[in-house]
């Protein structure tokens, strides 16, 4: 291992997880400020891949051992599942509530069935991403 | 669903259980089992003899598509009842015949043959027995369905499968003009029946789509009737078994568009078109059959140009009497309605001898094993009942006492005498062209009819040019010929049984308008009428024919005799050929197979539809009034944006080129950031990132840009499409942004801008809308999304072990 090796991974390893961190936010934040599954999906994205092109596809697969099309299985249900929660009352396709609700340690928080949705979306959006460049990435024909 | 309905539907009815008795009564010859229908079925429209020679008629109604106005009505009057006493008897006839005439029963698929039969023999009555058009045209196509596969019943023969395909390219053409002619005529009276279209045919004569429905319609008649120049499908139609011949080509499909032509004579009749175009075409058809007639060396080819001539007799006669329905006759007036007269006389004659002449030529095929008129010669000592046979039909053709030929040639040459003293149409002028060219055809039918019998029964007999020991036929094959060579002796010495049980009827329906009530018709048929010009006529006709025919010998050698095939053939099938070529040509021209010149199609119907829309609506409109204040830094990210842009086609590495394609991305993200849309932002600075990572992994296994060298031309016509949707794409931007302001559209934005944070909880207004105003459309795109990933899945790793295959 030599010494750009060295300060790459060290590098990686941190701005991943400042990159992770901050997809996440984009993420939650998607509702009331810029940002939302499809930007914070994509973020999550680029921090894997960051992780990918630093360290080797099989030592990545080795920590992270997604399946990245079972995720978009799960990511499409998700939000699929979420638009089927109004039909269950008799109201149309993808009918979303939202409330404000008192939990244990976060007080009063404002929850939507839009957020299930979007992680849904944000799934999928992170299996797309991924599992597109690892495909084309490990072809060696 | 009466009797009558069943009668008509009768045939496919046993037609549906003819397999089924051929597979299970293999020893027995399926034919017996058709046999019975089309005799009951003849008695039973005996019985409507009374009833319809009294003046009367039947009509039976069942709704079929009522919305439509399309019934099957079942209506008989003389027409109908005359073709459908033709249609089964002489299909009781030819079935019986076929059994002895195909005879092998095992090689012989015999269940398709009589199937076919049966199928032609019921559209066949619905043709002659409905009163509504669409059934009829129905039921005319069927016919065309049924005929062109019994030609092509040996379809192991290229001649058959010619045949086949011809008459089926010929009459479907005309059956759909005459769909296009019904359709017209229910544009003009608003129903399909023919009773109603008749009762309004001062309407359609006035009407300015009369000509249009009128050639129409005469293009189906004259294409199903074998008139010049749709005639030539019915010689390449003998490739049929002969029984076909002598059902569908001689005695009823072919009169098919008589019939047409003699229901619709109410309603386009006492116009001079129809006049001109029916005896015209038909003077013609009748000349040019007989005159290639002579040429023939096949005994059926010598007979198709017969029937052909003849159709062609019976059409100028019914035109001829068309002109009848011009003057309002008084009862008793015959001058004009002779030519009617004659033309169903000649109608029921010319079924009666030339179905037996089919069937003698048929036998002699048969039992000798050729019909080629050289090899033939001296079978009047070997076949007697068929040679008498084929004496009265072939005399009867050309016209010669006692024979019913006479009777109706006589009434022909009356009627086409009486054009000339027409005083309407231009007859005056033209009206002598009339018996001129009918004598010189009726001298041409003389000669062949002689030829026909002289050379095949008369003269050396050549065994050793025959396949077969000739001999006599069975006695199941003679009963056809001999019942239809009586029928014409009968007919011929006693025309009079016809005159008012079947003929009166029949020119009632033909000329409605011409007898009042509890009139009728004057019909009085007989031989002798005196010294008059029509028996000099006759005269001259045997005395020419007979040296036509004596000196044959002298002529054989000329061009035009060694020509057997109709010149038009040539253009038929040159025309088929050249309508293949120039299809390719076309599909050629058009599909390279180079994805660059479909591309360069598109645009260039992209640039041509909104010049068009731009120009041809004079919408070309530039508004620069109402735009926002363009601040500096636009105008820089602009011009970088437009120089990395053109900079594109002149680089010649992928990887250049994408990194330049990934800074206009960049700088479109930047733009977004000017314009205020930071999640648009966010997401295209994010997907531009992935984006150039992929292309960088996909177009590292691609091999460097070859340096192409495109021809100039090339160059200029791509850059001028290019140029052109660019100009037109802005044009059409420009002119949509000023009409905006002229015709102003209050924006949906609005509502979302004031609902989204109290009808979805959110204050990221892009967001809201994309998972809850407009979820659906976001849960599609991430669909499309995975389809996307799932693909290039599919495609890197499951191609690879069948791409040999590929």
């Amino acid at each position: 291992m030599n010494r750009q090796r060295l300060i790459l991974h060290s590098m990686t390893k941190v701005v991943s997880f400042i990159i992770l961190s901050f997809s996440i936010f984009l993420f939650f934040a998607g509702h009331n400020e810029p940002g939302g599954g499809f930007i914070g999906g994509l973020m999550t994205a680029s921090a894997l891949l960051l992780l990918y092109v630093s360290f080797d596809i099989q030592t990545i697969r080795r920590v992270i051992p997604f399946d990245y099309v079972k995720m978009i299985a799960v990511g499409l249900l998700l939000a699929i599942g979420t638009g089927l929660i109004g039909m269950l009352f008799g109201l149309p396709f993808l009918t979303q509530f939202d409330d404000y609700f008192q939990l244990p340690i976060l007080g009063e928080t404002h929850l939507a069935t839009a957020l299930p949705f979007d992680l849904g979306i944000y799934l999928v959006v992170i299996g797309v991403a991924l599992l597109v460049i690892l495909t084309i990435a490990e072809d060696d024909s | 669903m009466s009797l009558l309905h069943l009668v008509v539907l009768a045939p496919f009815l046993l037609a549906i259980l003819i397999p089924f008795l051929y597979k299970k009564f293999r020893h027995i010859h399926t034919g017996w089992f058709v046999l019975g229908l089309p005799l009951v079925l003849f008695i039973y429209f005996l019985t409507f003899l009374p009833e319809i020679s009294g003046g009367g008629a039947v009509q039976e109604t069942v709704p079929w598509i009522p919305s439509l106005g399309i019934d099957f009505t079942v209506f008989v009057d003389g027409l109908g009842l005359l073709f459908a006493l033709l249609i089964t008897g002489i299909g009781t006839l030819v079935v019986l015949y076929s059994i002895y005439y195909i005879a092998n029963k095992k090689d012989e698929p015999l269940n398709n043959f009589y199937v076919y039969l049966l199928m032609f023999m019921g559209a066949m009555l619905g043709v002659v027995l409905s009163d509504n058009l669409m059934v009829v045209y129905v039921f005319w196509e069927t016919t065309s369905l049924a005929s062109m596969l019994l030609i092509g019943y040996w379809f192991h023969k290229e001649r058959s499968r010619y045949g086949a395909q011809k008459s089926m390219l010929i009459t479907v053409f005309g059956g759909f003009s005459m769909l296009a002619g019904f359709t017209l005529l229910y544009v003009m009276t608003e129903t399909f029946s023919i009773r109603e279209i008749i009762a309004q045919t001062d309407v359609i004569a006035s009407h300015e789509l009369f000509l249009p429905a009128m050639l129409l319609i005469l293009l189906g008649a004259f294409t199903k009737s074998a008139q010049f120049p749709f005639h030539i499908w019915l010689p390449d139609a003998m490739e049929a078994p002969t029984p076909v011949s002598a059902y569908l080509h001689s005695a009823t499909m072919v009169k098919a568009g008589i019939y047409l032509v003699a229901r619709m004579t109410p309603v386009f009749g006492g116009e001079p078109q129809w006049f001109w175009l029916l005896s015209g075409f038909g003077i013609f058809t009748l000349l040019w059959g007989s005159v290639s007639a002579v040429r023939q060396k096949d005994l059926k080819a010598i007979l198709a140009f017969s029937t052909i001539s003849q159709l062609g007799m019976i059409m100028t006669l019914l035109g001829l009497g068309s002109a009848a329905v011009h003057f309002d006759l008084a009862n008793g007036e015959t001058l004009y309605t002779t030519a009617i007269l004659a033309a169903v006389f000649h109608l029921i004659n010319h079924a009666t001898f030339k179905g037996s002449l089919f069937m003698v030529v048929g036998i002699v095929d048969h039992e000798t094993g050729t019909r080629d008129i050289r090899n033939l010669g001296g079978l009047m000592t070997l076949m007697p009942i068929t040679a008498t046979a084929a004496l009265i039909g072939t005399f009867s053709m050309a016209g010669l006492p006692p024979f019913n030929g006479f009777l109706s040639k006589e009434m022909f040459f009356t009627g086409v005498l009486n054009a000339t003293t027409l005083d309407l149409f231009n007859m005056q002028t033209w009206g002598l062209i009339f018996p001129v060219i009918a004598w010189i055809a009726s001298i041409f039918t003389f000669a062949y009819c002689m030829i026909m019998f002289f050379k095949t029964f008369t003269g050396k007999h050549q065994p050793e040019k025959l396949k077969k020991q000739a001999h006599e036929a069975p006695m199941g094959m003679l009963i056809g010929p001999v019942i239809l060579a009586s029928l014409v002796v009968v007919f011929g010495l006693f025309p009079n049984v016809l005159s008012y049980s079947i003929i009166e009827p029949v020119m009632r329906s033909i000329l409605p308008s011409l007898v009042s009530d509890g009139g009728e018709f004057y019909v009085n048929i007989y031989h002798w009428h005196g010294p008059n010009t029509e028996l000099m006529m006759t005269i001259g006709v045997v005395i020419f024919g007979s040296l036509v025919y004596l000196n044959l010998k002298r002529w054989q050698e000329a061009a035009f005799f060694l020509k057997e095939r109709d010149p038009l053939n040539w253009l038929y099938d040159n025309s088929l050929v050249w309508l293949i070529d120039g299809a390719t040509w076309v599909n050629d021209l058009q599909l390279t197979g180079r994805l660059r010149d479909y591309m360069a199609y598109m645009f260039v119907f992209f640039a041509g539809f909104m010049a068009w829309g731009l120009f041809y609506f004079d919408a070309i409109a530039i508004d620069l009034e109402n735009t926002a204040p363009i601040s500096t830094y636009i105008f820089v990210l602009v011009a970088v944006l437009i120089l990395a842009t053109i900079s594109i086609p002149f680089i010649n590495h992928r990887i250049t080129a994408i990194i330049v394609v990934g800074v206009i991305g960049f700088l479109l993200a930047l733009l977004f950031v000017v314009f205020r849309a930071p999640d648009l932002a966010l997401t295209q600075l994010l997907v531009e990132t992935v984006m150039v990572v992929m292309f960088l992994l996909v177009f590292y296994h691609l091999p460097e840009l070859k340096k192409e060298s495109f021809k100039p031309t090339m160059k200029i016509s791509n850059l001028a499409i290019s140029i052109a949707v660019g100009v037109f794409a802005s044009l059409t931007a420009l002119s949509a942004h000023a009409f905006s302001y002229e015709n102003p559209v209050d924006a949906i934005s609005n509502y979302f801008i004031e609902n989204a944070y109290t009808l979805a909880g959110g204050n990221n207004m892009v967001n809201v809308i994309l998972v809850d105003f407009r979820g659906l459309d976001t849960l599609l795109e991430v669909l499309v999304l995975a389809i996307a990933a799932l693909g290039i899945v599919v495609l890197v790793k499951y191609t690879a072990k069948g791409r040999e295959n590929l």
